[in-house]
């Protein structure tokens, strides 16, 4: 039988604001909060509400048998929290019904497993633990930011405790095979892993509106045609997209609403299922494995990191960035850790991009900046601030290793006074009863 | 393809981007095989380089007739051209000029400069266009800048021939929105009775339609080019003895180029960090304005004025430079960033200069935006992926800007009219 898996992705970040080079040591804010809660509060309005909505209804009128699984970044949670937190309730309901699974991620929507993976499995727990907080679920499939995934990622994911991972199918990985099945990793046997279809997740969430395409307009019955006319050894298709992608990325008008409405009623009176990652990694059989060496993602043609780490601004940025994180996981100021998760967000690296210029577009489209210099040069200002609080905790002059003994020392040593004030009291007590008892005595 | 090209400047001897652009662009469009080039210059000095082009000086061309032997012409202009073309000029002098100021070879006298008589001086250089214009065979005739424009015109009534005018530059751009009324007249003259406009950028463009009121079909835009670094010239080592970063402003100081906002920028920088130096590069009418500035504001011992550069001493400045800055008002296209950007000089170019059309690998702010300028002149100074990524990209990006491209852009032009 064949069985649509369908995931849903959640981000955004918090963007930076102007932060000129005078503000660097005067001015610890980074945040534009005018524009957060704008473009949060618009995509709230004109997506997430709804998609939830209509994604609550669709559940309760197929008791259930329509199951989807979402994943929500940490940053975005805690935008929503701030200023719409009517999507978290509809989110929450969404988990009550069982039929929602929630993905575990990366808490910033960082690129940390390139380059740090205590950070990398720090950002994982972060998010999981937000997850449950929230909607009682705890996940047990991974999704790395940006479906960024490679034979070390699956290794060090498989010893965080995951066996679970979705990601790309890229045809760098699969080449002559089709994604429409469960893979294992190469180098990890135990790391099941989903790959996405492009095709059918793009016919949706890039394809959907577009009047040139040749099969515009799109029909649920078309789509589901599709998928029921592919070999019938396929049976796992994997449309991964973003949750965007009803409302805002395809507008309302477009009918996209209408047509995901449609779209489970035709899946069954095809006999086609719906299930969630978990789901379908448990009930079905792996059919071969993939190896990834180099890594991949799911953006743009190449389906690598050009997006984020292609040119030199990204790359000296990123590095100057991962060089303090040792640092800021010794220190325990907690607006300096939580600065630290928002400042790692791809995001602030896809805004330096220059690959548009060759493109023929002179505009990187969900850029706040008007040009990458000016994306490198505010991050920039603003990581250099970071950087001088973050040193700012502990002299400069002490390696990390050695601040890193000295504070277990103190910390032992605070743990030696407490045990001695401990045992001080007894002793004390003891005496004073002693001496009670000996009055008494005395008395008597 | 034969063209008619009326300049005023031609290398070696400049004083502008006119006769750079003017070489470049020759250059360029000699690389299509059959395509011949007549320059006409006001006054060539024999030193020019006539590989690729013929050059005819105004000061070399007969306007009364005199009897004069082979060997005295010989002798005379035998390192400017052929004596024979003297000769077939004579035959085509069309009025008595008897009245004008002629020399023993019945020719006019050029400075070649912009003297203060300059509209005098055009209109001489139409007569002895007239002339040329009768004597040699061509298809099309070319005209850079308001200068040539009235002689393009008589060539044009002449022989017939279509007429293309190119806009290096206009009375607007020279005088921040005050344009010389005479001045605007000749352009105007010419942008409405010629058969193209070629602009060097869409500013340009955007400006001879809106205030010389031409259809916006006859204007195109064909966007300056560089010439690649001469050996001599990539050979140049950093001179500079500071430790501390450079900074450079290199241009007339006047003010169509925006100095004094380079000075706030600086006053900026310089408030918050100490290891950078700013140089101002080039003389002009708001030098000791400028310089009065900049000791008001306390930041004398951090900023340089280094006077008028020629010729080679603008390659050492620029390649001891760590960022160059060109905060123009309003800029047609701007040579000098892409210059810049052959050295591996990362640029700030403001948003009003034409060359910010085609360049990416520059940072561009608006030239009041001081703040933004201050920003990027730190960043550039502070963060080494930055000036690493600019000093490569900008290098190859500008390496890809060649004359040959904007040749044939002006050559489809030509192909439509003739």
């Amino acid at each position: 039988m064949k069985t649509i898996c369908f995931y849903f992705q959640i981000h955004q970040p918090y963007r930076l604001k102007r932060y000129r080079f005078f503000n660097i040591g005067r001015d610890h804010y980074y945040y534009d909060d005018y524009s957060n809660e704008d473009i949060m509060q618009q995509i709230a309005a004109r997506s997430f509400v709804p998609a939830n909505r209509m994604l609550l209804d669709l559940i309760r009128s197929s008791k259930g048998k329509f199951r989807v699984a979402i994943s929500v970044s940490g940053v975005a949670l805690d935008q929503m929290e701030v200023y719409a937190p009517e999507v978290i309730d509809g989110l929450k309901e969404l988990s009550k019904t069982g039929a929602v699974e929630f993905l575990a991620e990366t808490y910033s929507h960082s690129l940390a497993s390139l380059a740090d993976p205590v950070e990398f499995q720090n950002q994982v727990q972060m998010q999981t633990q937000k997850v449950k907080l929230l909607f009682d679920q705890k996940p047990t499939v991974l999704r790395n930011t940006e479906m960024i995934f490679s034979d070390d990622i699956a290794e060090m994911a498989y010893n965080m405790g995951y066996s679970k991972m979705i990601s790309e199918g890229a045809k760098l990985i699969l080449s002559w095979r089709s994604p429409n099945y469960v893979y294992t990793s190469e180098v990890q046997p135990n790391m099941k892993l989903l790959l996405r279809n492009s095709q059918f997740s793009d016919d949706i969430s890039l394809r959907f509106s577009d009047c040139t395409w040749k099969e515009y307009p799109l029909t649920a019955d078309k789509y589901i045609s599709w998928i029921d006319a592919t070999s019938p050894q396929e049976e796992v298709f994997n449309i991964f997209m973003n949750y965007e992608t009803f409302g805002n990325l395809q507008p309302s008008h477009s009918g996209i609403f209408e047509f995901m409405r449609a779209l489970p009623q035709f899946a069954f009176d095809r006999g086609i299922s719906f299930a969630t990652p978990s789901e379908i990694m448990e009930s079905h059989e792996p059919v071969g494995t993939v190896s990834v060496p180099n890594t991949i993602s799911w953006s743009d043609e190449e389906r690598d990191l050009s997006r984020w780490l292609g040119n030199k601004l990204q790359k000296s940025a990123f590095k100057t960035l991962y060089e303090i994180s040792e640092r800021v996981r010794l220190t325990n100021d907690r607006r300096l850790k939580m600065d630290w998760q928002y400042l790692q967000s791809s995001d602030h690296f896809y805004y330096m991009s220059t690959k548009h210029f060759y493109d023929g577009s002179m505009h990187n489209k969900f850029s706040p900046y008007q040009s990458p210099y000016d994306a490198f040069n505010n991050y920039m200002n603003v990581l250099s601030d970071f950087i001088d609080r973050v040193k700012a905790q502990y002299p400069d002059s002490v390696d990390n290793e050695e601040l890193n003994s000295l504070l277990t020392t103190i910390h032992n040593q605070e743990r030696e006074i407490k045990k001695l004030q401990a045992e001080l009291k007894k002793v004390l007590t003891g005496n004073e009863e002693k001496l009670v008892e000996k009055r008494q005595r005395k008395r008597n | 393809m034969k063209a008619l090209m009326l300049g005023w400047e031609f290398p070696p001897h400049i004083l502008g981007g006119l006769g750079t652009a003017s070489y470049g662009l020759t250059k360029g469009m000699a690389k299509q095989e059959d395509m011949e080039i007549l320059f006409v210059v006001p006054k060539p000095w024999g030193d020019e380089d006539q590989s690729f082009l013929k050059i005819i000086g105004c000061n070399n061309t007969p306007i009364v007739w005199r009897d004069v032997s082979r060997e005295t012409v010989k002798a005379r202009l035998e390192k400017f051209m052929n004596p024979e073309e003297y000769f077939w000029m004579r035959d085509n002098i069309y009025a008595n000029f008897n009245y004008m100021n002629t020399n023993d070879l019945g020719c006019l006298e050029f400075s070649g400069r912009y003297p203060s008589n300059i509209l005098e001086e055009t209109n001489n250089y139409s007569i002895v266009t007239g002339v040329i214009a009768r004597t040699y065979q061509y298809d099309i005739i070319h005209a850079h800048d308001w200068l040539t424009y009235s002689a393009g015109l008589h060539a044009k009534n002449v022989s017939g021939k279509p007429l293309v005018i190119h806009v290096h530059a206009t009375e607007y751009d020279r005088s921040r929105g005050k344009p010389n009324p005479i001045v605007y007249g000749i352009e105007k003259n010419g942008m409405d009775h010629c058969n193209h406009i070629i602009c060097v950028s869409n500013l340009t463009r955007k400006t001879v339609i809106e205030n010389y009121h031409q259809p916006e079909w006859k204007v195109s835009t064909v966007h300056n080019a560089v010439e690649p670094l001469s050996p001599e010239i990539e050979a140049i080592e950093r001179l500079s003895g500071v430790k501390e970063k450079v900074i450079t402003f290199l241009g007339r100081i006047t003010m169509q180029k925006g100095p004094e906002f380079f000075v706030d920028a600086a006053t900026q920088v310089l408030k918050r960090t100490k290891h950078i130096r700013f140089v101002m590069a080039g003389s002009g009418d708001m030098m000791n304005q400028m310089i009065r500035l900049v000791a008001d504001r306390g930041i004398a011992d951090r900023f340089h004025f280094t006077g008028f550069l020629r010729g080679k001493q603008v390659y050492e400045m620029l390649k001891s430079s760590d960022v160059f800055v060109m905060p123009s008002v309003s800029e047609p296209f701007g040579i000098s960033p892409l210059e810049a950007m052959q050295c591996g000089v990362p640029s700030i170019i403001s948003n009003q200069s034409g060359c910010a059309e085609i360049l990416n690998n520059v940072i561009k702010t608006d030239y009041w935006d001081v703040d933004a300028m201050a920003d990027a002149m730190y960043s550039i100074c502070t963060y080494p992926g930055m000036a690493e990524y600019l000093k490569e990209e900008g290098k190859r990006e500008v390496d890809g800007i060649v004359w040959e491209d904007a040749g044939k852009k002006v050559r489809a032009i030509y192909d439509r009219l003739v």
